[in-house]
């Protein structure tokens, strides 16, 4: 008995061995570059993103020290005016957009049993187009050719004709590049959702937290071209003189705002959805309960991403538009109110009848609740025209849009880093340097934001880089101005915690918070081939009861990069999959695309001479070869 | 404590605020029918939004409370499925009556009006050319950066822009409505109540949309008629020897090419029309106040006061400069 138990274990060793040598990166430098290891893709993804959310805090920091005395001369329109550009379109394109979707990147293969992510190499080439992009925007922004127009580009301000320079065409770039790699990742995540789940975990098994993913990516690969449409006709007006834009030659100003509020609408929802995802997969494990009314939750979620697209015109109701035609945006939009409450009911009623355990991540979700039931309700008055007529524009849609995009995406974001934490480093973060930072976090977030609301009643218009006193404005903004260094304190705060888990954190084991979905059925942090079998699916939430064996499948090769493929419905087990080596020519690929897009800023012979490298890359990307599936990258 | 304690704090502090609240421009200050018929729609949101909230938030802090210690939930499945439905359809409930508030106030915002006071505000980077509107010609005149409206009569306001798009915005009289080339959009405003207002551009507009503010003074209909039939008088002819070099200074130098003075050779369309400026309060679209000392610095160095506005610093000797400032002070 005891020798062919050991039998056995002798040759699971050998298997993981194996496993080893061919889901493993070269070693070095070289590994680093040409990784496409959906784990280290999304790790470095969330911290470039996380850095960019820094640096795009400490404009909004220095805004906030301008404007908190009237006549401030802190910062002049110039500087100011780009600050607040930068500040909207790093936190818009940078951060919260490219954050989720890394966060999805690292977590969704795991979550339904796969190998890898579906197209790696599509995946490494996405985090270096981010990369370049966002380099590319801070390098102009520092050399002081950042953005000048606010993070919504309007025209005509946009046009050469008022934004002249090149500091509208590196931000209208930057937009390229950044939805470019969104859109990478939104194909890929679509791919391994639909094809890559484990065996038995068939439509209505899904977490929550993959299904907003993949609704998110389908909204993505919908709303994405809109905006590089608008940003492309903007390039060609301004470089090669098109006339889109221009009302003086029957173009129109207001194409632009259709077409980038079809995109930026459902942006928002782009950027708010995962976290509704997260917040799922957090209620559940603490509440120690299925989540109560899955299919509601995902009726939701697809009727939040229809109705995102029927909305935009709420960002337009000062322009004119038929008043009748304005009022059906009006009902659109209070009716995305339905499925959200829908979402707030069944997480409350599975808190109310499951035995609640108040963590740091559960507790950033109760922040969200706080936060984002009230940018919620702030969000139908908005909704409503003549109310909107007021504070449109103001600092009552400052206030707004902060309460539902920190409220409603960054706390829950902050949930599922301390959360996930655990897998993605095998170390846990520190309960009580949590509860400090979820504290500064949310009373910091309050004193900031909260009394914008009223400087918008009281006529505060936004994107002003300065105001008078004696119009009741200087308490509030002295208040918004403090208020902002104890948001900044909780993010150092955060920093520490990190820093310190990462050297001394605790062990976290496989499973620290005894979560029912499969990424915590493999190790913390898990190895590169992520299963050692491939894990098998017989309920909604496959890890419980705790004490139970998953079950599993075995067959596929070890000595070859095979991932399997199910169908989309019931994932029954359907073929095995060649999935890539790493390579370097994702990266080359970038750094040619790159090239190509820079150079098309300052001439449009960028985009024919510059096609040629990156013709020749992706040619030598795409080689068809001869290929089984490959003994791994080790070798 | 923490969770609600801070609520109430914020909300203490809130109404705290308020009080110190503005009367001049701010949206729960209203003057207008049609600000009132918004602030009908800001009463009623507060009063479902706000119970609506405090709901779920007692809900929630409920959930948490009662399953404290190891407590396990009760509630069956069907139950809450029940409360799902019923909380469904009390959302879906009260947005309709929302919406359907919205849609009645909004019809005021646009019902027709008789005999309104005519006026064409365009835009420009970044002050506001007012000009009222006349059926006969010789009636039209034209102002800049101040509006006068008389009390108890709608005043139809055409919008234009002659650059970017801006947005006209006065919170106690009405909503906002964006001025936009190649667009002719209109706003329509009932003053109710006599006083001294003050709008500003609510769309980013450039460097300057701070100080792209609008003086808006709501007169009686005697004191209104005064003041039109004051506007519509050419400018008065100079008689002090600085005031006429002055006025000979300016029709003579880069002045005249942006700035008309009505009855002289000025004739400028690029910047405001100065034939009244003496009359207005604010200079510059609200940046400074307007008084002989701020004139003088204005014309000196417009760059100091308001960076990358398009007026430039006229070279001017001192006696120039004087001359024109008090030439322009005769302009009542």
């Amino acid at each position: 008995m005891a020798t062919s138990d050991s039998t056995i274990e002798s040759q699971r060793e050998r298997g993981r061995e194996a496993l080893l040598r061919t889901w493993s990166d070269r070693p070095g430098f070289m590994g680093w570059l040409t990784t496409v290891d959906h784990k280290r893709v999304g790790r470095r993804y969330i911290a470039t993103a996380l850095v960019f959310f820094v640096i795009a805090g400490i404009l909004a920091m220095l805004m906030r020290i301008q404007l908190s005395q009237p006549e401030n001369n802190f910062l002049g329109p110039d500087r100011y005016n780009q600050m607040f550009s930068m500040h909207g379109s790093m936190m818009m394109f940078l951060f919260a957009v490219p954050v989720m979707e890394a966060v999805a990147v690292y977590i969704v293969p795991l979550m339904v049993g796969a190998r890898n992510i579906s197209f790696p190499r599509l995946n490494a080439f996405s985090y270096w187009i981010y990369l370049f992009g966002g380099i590319m925007i801070l390098a102009a922004f520092l050399l002081d050719v950042g953005p000048e127009a606010g993070w919504t580009g309007y025209v005509p301000l946009s046009s050469s004709d008022f934004s002249a320079g090149k500091r509208t065409d590196f931000w209208a770039q930057m937009i390229t590049f950044t939805e470019v790699a969104a859109l990478c990742i939104a194909v890929e995540l679509v791919a391994t959702i639909l094809a890559m789940r484990a065996p038995g975990m068939t439509l209505r098994r899904i977490p929550l937290f993959a299904w907003s993913m993949l609704i998110v990516s389908l909204m993505v690969i919908f709303a994405m071209p809109a905006v590089m449409l608008s940003s492309s006709f903007l390039i060609s007006d301004r470089l090669v003189g098109t006339q889109f834009y221009n009302a003086g030659e029957g173009g129109d100003p207001l194409l632009w705002q259709h077409l980038f509020w079809f995109f930026g609408h459902p942006e928002v929802y782009i950027i708010f959805m995962p976290a509704l995802g997260m917040i799922s997969s957090i209620v559940e494990t603490f509440s120690r309960r299925p989540i109560f009314g899955y299919t509601a939750m995902v009726l939701a979620l697809v009727a939040t991403g229809f109705l995102a697209f029927g909305l935009w015109v709420h960002h337009m109701f000062a322009t004119g538009l038929p008043p009748l035609g304005n009022s059906f945006y009006t009902a659109a939009s209070m009716m995305i109110a339905i499925p959200s409450g829908v979402q707030i009911f069944c997480w409350i009623a599975t808190l109310w009848t499951g035995k609640p355990i108040i963590t740091v991540p559960l507790l950033f979700v109760l922040g969200f609740f706080a936060l984002f039931v009230l940018g919620g309700m702030t969000g139908v008055m908005v909704a409503s025209v003549p109310l909107d007529l007021q504070v449109h524009d103001t600092y009552f849609v400052v206030a707004h849009f902060h309460y539902v995009l920190i409220g409603g995406a960054v706390f829950p974001l902050m949930g599922a880093l301390y959360f996930w934490f655990p897998k993605f480093t095998g170390r846990m973060l520190s309960e009580a340097l949590g509860r400090l930072q979820f504290w500064l976090f949310f009373i910091g977030f309050n004193v900031t934001f909260f009394p914008m609301h009223i400087l918008g009643l009281m006529g505060m218009p936004r994107r002003v880089y300065t105001y008078p006193s004696g119009l009741g404005w200087d308490l509030p903004n002295m208040i918004a101005s403090l208020g902002s260094w104890v948001i900044a304190g909780s993010v150092l705060v955060f920093a520490f915690n990190v820093f310190y888990a990462l050297r001394a954190g605790r062990p976290a084991g496989d499973n620290p918070w005894g979560a029912p979905t499969l990424e915590w059925a493999t190790l913390s942090p898990p190895p590169p081939y992520n299963f050692e079998e491939m894990p098998v699916v017989r309920g909604s939430e496959p890890l419980w009861p705790l004490d139970t064996d998953l079950p599993v499948m075995t067959g596929l090769a070890k000595d070859k990069r095979e991932a399997l493929l199910t169908t989309s419905t019931d994932a029954l087990p359907a073929t095995r999959w060649a999935m890539p080596d790493p390579s370097i020519w994702p990266l080359w690929s970038a750094l040619a695309l790159t090239v190509l897009f820079v150079w098309s800023i300052f001439s449009p012979w960028g985009v024919v001479w510059g096609a040629i490298p990156l013709a020749v890359v992706l040619t030598v990307w795409f080689w068809p070869k001869r290929s089984e599936p490959s003994l791994g990258g080790g070798e | 404590m923490s969770l609600r304690g801070l609520r109430w704090g914020l909300a203490a502090a809130g109404s705290a605020l308020l009080s110190a609240c503005n009367t001049v421009q701010s949206a729960l200050a209203p003057v207008a029918d049609e600000s009132r018929a918004i602030v009908r729609v800001w009463d009623l949101m507060l009063w479902i939004c706000g119970p609506m909230y405090l709901l779920v938030l007692l809900a929630l802090g409920y959930a948490l409370w009662r399953n404290r210690g190891n407590g396990h939930g009760r509630a069956s499945e069907r139950t809450l499925w029940f409360g799902l439905l019923g909380f469904t359809v009390l959302t879906a409930g009260l947005l309709t009556v929302l919406t359907a508030q919205s849609y009645v106030q909004d019809r005021r915002l646009h019902a027709p009006v008789s005999d309104p006071v005519n006026v064409r505000i365009t835009a420009k980077q970044w002050w506001w050319q007012v000009e009222y509107l006349d059926a006969d010609p010789s009636k039209q005149f034209t102002t800049a950066n101040e509006l006068h409206l008389p009390v108890d009569r709608p005043a139809r306001i055409e919008l234009r822009s002659a650059d970017v798009i801006h947005s006209l915005w006065i919170p106690v009289l009405n909503g906002k409505e964006d001025l936009i080339p190649g667009h002719a959009n209109t706003i329509t405003m009932t003053p109710r109540k006599v006083g001294r207002y003050r709008g500003q551009c609510a769309e980013f507009c450039g460097l300057q949309h701070a100080n792209m503010a609008l003086d808006v003074r709501i007169d009686d209909a005697a004191g209104f008629a005064a003041w039109q039939a004051h506007q519509r008088t050419p400018a008065a002819t100079p008689t002090t020897p600085s005031a006429i070099a002055g006025r000979n200074d300016f029709t003579a130098m880069a002045c005249a090419m942006c700035h008309a003075i009505d009855g002289t050779d000025a004739g400028g369309v690029v910047g405001p029309n100065l034939t009244h400026l003496a009359s207005r309060h604010r200079l510059a679209a609200g940046a400074l106040p307007l008084d002989r000392g701020t004139l003088e610095t204005w014309i000196l160095d417009p760059q100091r006061h308001k960076p990358g506005t398009n007026m430039p610093a006229v070279p001017l000797q001192p006696q120039q400069l004087s001359d024109i400032t008090d030439y322009l002070m005769t302009l009542n």
